[in-house]
């Protein structure tokens, strides 16, 4: 593995029901490439609590996974309202989500908290009104 | 125990079955998807009363033995169909949650 593999997703903001879609893809992705379970896990996880917070708090978005030789790289990017203050988003137990959501068993608000706690370096970088980008990397 | 054992000792009903003699290894339960995510281990036998289609998701994120549908809890066919594309093996009983994990400790 040299050059650096890439994937892409655009993620549906209105589909709730395929809202994941692309973290069981990169699941099996991967497996096929022999990455270890333990990674794989770590990686789709965090993935997935991003992919669904695009859905839910920002209308979608864009999933970059790119896989190094020592290292997985997942880039989530939104043009959604963006959050104000993101230490009080990282808090466990904050949420914003509808009432909908939650009878779906989301909004939580341990998706931000379990998305730190599953990969070795997580960056937000918010702006209100322009958008968001969370920058994950799980070392391996 | 596999999950086969479990199925047959709480006459569990079978949504989906891929791999009947998968190891359990240990339990979660739970309905809140993002604490299912954040504690559950792989080979663990999920026991939640959600069915939303976002549960097979979770099930395969995280790598659990099986789930198991507690208190008969209505499911939608495309759930199911959706547990199959996946390899999800899928339970239900009539048992509350917390009678399923109390039984299965037992075993
Ligand atoms: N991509 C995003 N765009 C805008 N706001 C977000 C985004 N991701 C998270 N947030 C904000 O951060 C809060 C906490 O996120 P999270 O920990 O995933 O909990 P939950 O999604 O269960 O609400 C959300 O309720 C929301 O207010
Ligand atoms: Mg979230």
């Amino acid at each position: 593995m040299s050059e650096p593999i890439r994937f892409h997703f655009d993620v549906d903001g209105d589909n709730f029901s395929s809202a994941g879609e692309a973290s069981v893809q990169v699941k099996r992705m991967l497996r096929q490439i022999g990455i270890s379970p333990d990674v794989i896990r770590k990686v789709s996880v965090a993935m997935y609590e991003g992919e669904i917070n695009m859905v839910i708090h920002a209308n979608g978005g864009d999933a970059d996974v790119i896989v190094e030789p020592n290292k997985i790289t997942i880039v989530l990017k939104d043009v959604g309202p963006g959050i104000a203050d993101i230490n009080l988003a990282m808090q466990e137990g904050y949420s914003t989500a509808p009432e909908n959501v939650r009878s779906l068993g989301f909004g939580a608000g341990m998706g931000l908290p379990n998305m730190k706690r599953y990969t070795d370096d997580m960056k937000i970088e918010s702006e209100v009104g322009v958008g968001t980008t969370v920058t994950m990397t799980v070392l391996f | 125990m596999t999950v086969n054992e479990l199925i047959d000792k709480l006459e569990l009903e079978v949504l989906n079955l891929e791999e009947g003699d998968r190891q359990i290894e240990g339990g979660y339960t739970g309905d809140l998807l993002s604490w299912v995510m954040g504690r559950a281990q792989s080979g663990d036998m999920w026991v939640t009363i959600m069915t939303n289609v976002n549960v097979i998701a979770v099930a395969s994120l995280v790598d659990c033995a099986c789930v198991v549908i507690a208190e008969n809890a209505e499911i939608g066919d495309e759930v199911i169909a959706k547990a199959k594309a996946q390899g999800i093996n899928l339970l239900r009983t009539p048992l509350s949650s917390y009678k399923i994990c109390n039984e299965q400790i037992l075993l």
